[in-house]
C-alpha cells in the first residue's frame, strides 16, 4: 500500500465534509474517486495533500504515519496534486511554473548565484522542465510564455507537468478533464494513460465517469462524505448503492 | 469621576462617528478610505467658510458644511476610486490613491486658512448648556453623543430594513451579482460616499463647533484610531464600529489615569494589535481576515 | 567635473537622502515580492538608528559595528512580530505591522534614554555618500541575484498563489518570514545610515507617514524588478526638489502626480522601462501589487 487513510474525518462547522473514510492505493495503481457534486472528494483529496488537516483518523504513506503533516512536507514526501480550477501561477513562465514545481528537488543555489555566471549552455534544470513540457503536450516554444496566457486546457497541462517535476510517488489529478470537450478530454485520457504506463500511481477525481472508467484499474465512490462503494469499474457500474447515490443527475453505466 | 466618565463617553462618540463613515466604505466597498480623515477636516473648514465668509448662521453653515463633504465624498470616488475599481486594482492602490487626494485637499486648505489652529469668529458657535438637577452638560458635546448614538441606530435601520440598504448589502457581498440582479451599483456606490462622507465632515463640523477650534491637520489623530475603532469592532460592521469607538474612547481615558502621557497613544495601538493577533474579526466582525 | 563636484556638494544631503530612501523602498520591495504587504518598516528604521546612535554614544562603539548591530536588533524584533502576524492576510497584515510600528514609536517616545520626544542630537556625521551607495549597491544587486534563485522563484510563487506554492513543497511560513526578517534587516541598516547624516533624530520620524512614504516610493516605483522602488525612491524623493519653484503648490502637484502615477501606471515608473512585458501581464490580470 503505497497511501491509506483510515477512518479519515473532516468537520466544517455543523457538515461533516468526510466521513471516516477508509482509502487505499496501491503502488502502481490508478485509482478513481467518484461521487455528485458535494460528496466530499475534493477535501478528501485536501487531507492527504495536506491542505487542510483531519479532526479524526490517520494518513500512512509506504507504512509511516503522516497525518497532521502540512502540503508542503507531505510534497517533499512525495505526494503532488493538481487543482480543480486550474491554480498555475499566472504571472510567472510557463519554465518557471515547473521549475517551482521541482522545488522538493532542488538545492538552494542563492549562495551560487550570487557570483555572476554566463548561462551556460547546457542547464539541466531548463532541460529537464523543457522535457517535461513536451511530456504533457505542450510545445516547448511555449517554454517562455506566462502561464496566465496559456489556453486553459494548456493550463491543466502545466499543472500536471509542475507536478511531474517534482518526481511524486502519488500523483493526484484533481478533475482534470473538467469543462473539456470530447476532444480535449480524448487527449487527457491519452496522457493519464502514458502516465499510468510509465509506472506512476495515480489518484484520479472525475466527473467525467467515461475517463475514469477508461483509465481506472479500481474506482471509489463517495457520497455525503462516506465511502458507498470500492471496487473495479465494472463492479460499480452495477452497485445499487451507486445508481441510487446518482440517481439520474449522471449515468452511470 | 464622573467628569472622567463623561469625557469617555464623549471622546467616544467622537470616534463613533468618524467611524461610521469610515467603516461604511470599508463594509460596501473593501475599500480603507485613507482621505476620510480629510473630509473631516473639510466639513469642519466648510463650516467654517459658511459662518465666517458668508456669514451664515451656524445650524445653515452645519447643513451647508456636511452637504458639501458628502458632495466631496462622490467626487472622490470619481477620481480617486472608481478608475481603480474598474480595472480591478488591489486595496493597497485605493490607500494609496486617497492619500494622494488628502495631500492635495489638506494643501489647499493650508493655501486659503494656513496651518495654525483656528478659532470661528466670535459668538457664530453655539454654546448652550443642560442642566440636569446638579449636573452640568455642555450643548455641543452632549448633541454628538446623542447624534452618534442615533446616526448610528439610524444608519443600521437603513442597511436592514430598506431597499437601498439591501442593495447595499447585496453590493458588499458581490458587486458582480448585484449587477446582475438589477442593483444600480453606481448610484449605490455614490450614496456610500455621499452618506459616509457627510459623517465624517458632521464628526468635523461638531467637534470644531465643541472645541471652537479647527487646523488643517485634526484629522490625522482620528485616522489611525479609526483602524483600532474598525477592527476592535469587527471590520465590515457598523455597530461594531460604534462599539468599538466605545471602547477606545473608555480605554484612553481611563490609561491617561493610570500611564504617562507618553504613553497614550499606545493603548489605541497596543489594543489594535492584540485584537489582530488574537481575535481578528473582532467583535461583531464579518469579514475573514485570513481568507486566503 | 568641477560642476558636478560642485552640484554634489549643493545638493548631497538630498542625494543622502535619495539613498537612504532607495534602500529602505527595497526593504518594503522584498516584503511585496512575497506577497507580503507590511508597514513595519519605518519603525524598524528606527530600531535600527536609535541602536546605532546610542551604541556610537554611549559605548563608543565603531561606526559599521554600531550600524550592523543595529540593524541585527530590528531584524531580531521582526522575527517574533513575523511569526504572530503572518496568519493574516492583506489588509489586515498592513494594519497589524503598523500597528506595531506605532507601537515602537510610542515605546521609543517613552524611553529615557531615547531622550524622550526631544530625540537623539548631536549624533555624530560619520556617513559618507559612498557609504550609502555602496550599500544599495550591495543590496540591489543581492536582491536581483536573489530574485533568480530557488528562494526568489519561491517567494514569487508565494506571491501569485499559497496554497499552489505549499503544495509544491515550498514552506510558505519560513519563506515570507525570511522576506520580512531580511526586509527589516535592510531598514535597521538605513536607519543606522540615515541616522548619522541628519545628525538628529526623534520617534516622530518613523512612524506612520514615514511608512507610508516607504511604501509608496516602493508601489510607485513597480515591484517587478529591483530597479523599480530605487526608481521610485529617486523620483519621490527629487520631485520635491525640482518643483521647488512651485513653493507653496508644491505638495499639490506632488500629490497630483501621485494620483496620475497610482491610476495609470499600475505597475509603477518601471513599467516606462519593461513595457512589452507590463503590457503581457496586464493583459492576463496576473497578481497585482498595486
Amino acid at each position: 500500500m503505497l497511501l491509506e487513510t483510515v477512518g479519515l474525518t473532516k468537520r466544517f462547522g455543523g457538515v461533516t465534509a468526510v466521513d471516516r473514510v477508509d482509502l487505499g492505493i496501491a503502488e502502481r495503481e490508478t485509482l478513481g474517486l467518484i461521487g455528485p457534486n458535494g460528496a466530499g472528494k475534493t477535501t478528501l483529496i485536501n487531507l492527504i495533500s495536506g491542505v487542510v488537516g483531519a479532526d479524526v483518523g490517520t494518513i500512512r504513506l509506504s507504512g509511516s504515519d503522516v497525518t497532521g503533516l502540512p502540503a508542503h512536507r507531505l510534497a517533499a514526501l512525495g505526494i503532488a496534486r493538481t487543482f480543480q480550477g486550474v491554480r498555475v501561477f499566472k504571472g510567472l513562465t510557463v519554465h518557471d511554473n515547473v521549475l517551482i514545481g521541482r522545488h522538493t528537488r532542488m538545492r538552494s543555489d542563492v549562495l551560487a548565484r550570487l557570483v555572476p555566471r554566463p548561462r551556460q549552455k547546457a542547464d539541466p534544470d531548463r532541460a529537464r522542465s523543457l522535457s517535461l513540457i513536451e511530456r504533457v503536450g505542450l510545445g516547448r516554444r511555449r517554454a517562455d510564455a506566462l502561464a496566465g496566457e496559456l489556453p486553459y486546457g494548456d493550463q491543466r497541462r502545466l499543472e500536471i507537468a509542475r507536478a511531474l517535476a517534482s518526481e511524486p510517488r502519488l500523483l493526484i489529478l484533481d478533475e482534470p478533464a473538467a469543462g473539456m470537450n470530447p476532444t480535449e478530454s480524448a487527449g487527457m485520457r491519452v496522457l493519464i494513460e502514458s502516465l499510468r504506463g510509465e509506472g506512476l500511481t495515480i489518484l484520479l477525481i472525475e466527473h467525467d465517469v467515461r475517463l475514469v472508467m477508461d483509465t481506472c484499474q479500481r474506482v471509489v465512490v463517495l457520497n455525503f462524505g462516506r465511502k458507498i462503494a470500492d471496487g473495479t469499474p465494472t463492479e460499480i457500474q452495477h452497485d445499487p448503492a451507486v445508481r441510487e447515490a446518482y440517481l439520474g443527475t449522471e449515468a452511470v453505466a | 469621576m464622573a467628569e472622567q466618565l463623561y469625557n469617555a463617553v464623549f471622546i467616544g462618540s467622537i470616534y463613533a462617528l468618524f467611524a461610521l463613515g469610515f467603516a461604511l466604505v470599508f463594509s460596501v466597498l473593501d475599500i480603507l478610505n485613507l482621505a476620510h480623515p480629510t473630509v473631516f477636516m473639510l466639513g469642519a473648514f466648510a463650516a467654517l467658510f459658511a459662518i465666517g465668509t458668508l456669514g451664515l448662521p451656524w445650524f445653515v453653515a452645519l447643513v451647508v458644511a456636511v452637504l458639501f463633504t458628502g458632495l466631496f465624498g462622490i467626487v472622490l470616488d470619481r477620481v480617486a476610486f472608481a478608475p481603480l475599481r474598474s480595472r480591478g486594482a488591489p486595496a493597497l492602490s485605493s490607500m494609496i490613491s486617497s492619500l494622494a487626494v488628502t495631500l492635495i485637499v489638506v494643501r489647499l486648505v493650508e493655501l486659503r486658512y494656513g496651518g495654525d489652529f483656528i478659532t470661528f469668529p466670535a459668538g457664530a458657535v453655539p454654546a448652550f448648556v443642560l442642566r440636569v438637577g446638579d449636573a452640568t452638560f455642555e450643548g455641543v458635546r452632549l448633541a454628538i453623543v446623542v447624534l452618534s448614538i442615533a446616526l448610528m441606530l439610524v444608519l443600521t435601520y437603513i442597511l436592514q430594513r430598506t431597499q437601498l440598504g439591501r442593495d447595499l448589502r447585496a453590493l458588499a457581498e458581490n458587486p458582480r451579482a448585484a449587477r446582475l440582479l438589477g442593483v444600480d451599483v453606481e448610484r449605490a456606490i455614490a450614496v456610500t460616499f455621499f452618506v459616509s462622507s457627510a459623517l465624517g465632515g458632521l464628526a468635523g463640523v461638531l467637534l470644531a463647533f465643541a472645541y471652537n477650534t479647527l487646523d488643517s491637520k485634526m484629522g490625522v489623530p482620528l485616522e489611525l484610531r479609526a483602524f483600532t475603532v474598525m477592527v476592535v469592532g469587527g471590520m465590515g460592521s457598523l455597530p461594531g464600529a460604534v462599539i468599538g469607538a466605545y471602547i477606545l474612547g473608555f480605554g484612553e481615558v481611563a490609561s491617561l489615569v493610570y500611564l504617562p502621557t507618553e504613553l497614550r497613544d499606545a493603548f489605541a495601538f497596543g489594543l489594535l494589535f492584540l485584537v489582530l493577533v488574537a481575535r481578528p474579526t473582532g467583535l461583531l466582525g464579518q469579514k475573514s481576515p485570513d481568507r486566503v | 567635473m568641477d560642476a558636478v563636484l560642485d552640484l554634489l556638494r549643493t545638493y548631497s544631503t538630498t542625494i543622502a537622502v535619495i539613498g537612504v530612501s532607495a534602500l529602505l523602498a527595497l526593504s518594503v520591495w522584498l516584503t511585496l515580492y512575497a506577497g507580503q504587504l507590511t508597514l513595519g518598516n519605518a519603525a524598524f528604521m528606527g530600531v535600527g538608528a536609535y541602536v546605532s546612535a546610542l551604541l556610537g554614544r554611549l559605548l563608543d562603539a565603531p561606526f559599521p559595528l554600531a550600524l550592523l548591530i543595529g540593524a541585527f536588533a530590528a531584524a531580531v524584533l521582526a522575527l517574533p512580530l513575523g511569526v504572530i502576524v503572518f496568519r493574516l492576510r492583506g489588509v489586515y497584515l498592513a494594519i497589524a505591522t503598523l500597528a506595531f510600528g506605532e507601537i515602537v514609536r510610542v515605546i521609543l517616545l517613552a524611553t529615557p534614554i531615547t531622550g524622550k520626544g526631544q530625540g537623539l542630537n548631536g549624533i555624530p556625521p560619520k556617513t559618507e555618500l559612498w557609504h550609502i551607495y555602496l550599500s544599495l549597491l550591495v543590496v540591489a544587486y543581492v536582491l536581483w541575484r536573489v530574485q533568480g534563485s530557488t528562494i526568489g522563484r519561491a517567494w514569487a510563487a508565494i506571491r501569485e498563489d499559497e496554497i499552489a506554492s505549499a503544495s509544491q513543497g515550498i514552506a510558505v511560513g519560513q519563506h515570507k518570514l525570511a522576506a520580512f526578517v531580511i526586509g527589516a534587516l535592510i531598514a535597521g541598516w538605513a536607519g543606522g545610515l540615515s541616522a548619522h547624516v541628519t545628525f538628529s533624530i526623534d520617534p516622530s520620524d518613523f512612524g506612520f507617514t514615514k511608512a507610508v512614504q516607504v511604501l509608496v516610493f516602493a508601489v510607485v516605483g513597480g515591484v517587478p524588478n529591483v530597479l523599480g522602488p530605487i526608481l521610485g525612491a529617486g523620483v519621490l524623493t527629487a520631485l520635491p526638489e525640482v518643483l521647488r519653484p512651485l513653493k507653496d503648490y508644491r505638495d499639490i502637484f506632488q500629490g497630483a502626480i501621485l494620483l496620475l502615477v497610482i491610476i495609470y501606471l499600475p505597475r509603477g515608473l518601471v513599467t516606462f522601462i519593461d513595457v512589452r512585458r507590463t503590457r503581457r501581464l496586464s493583459r492576463i490580470g496576473a497578481v497585482d501589487v498595486a
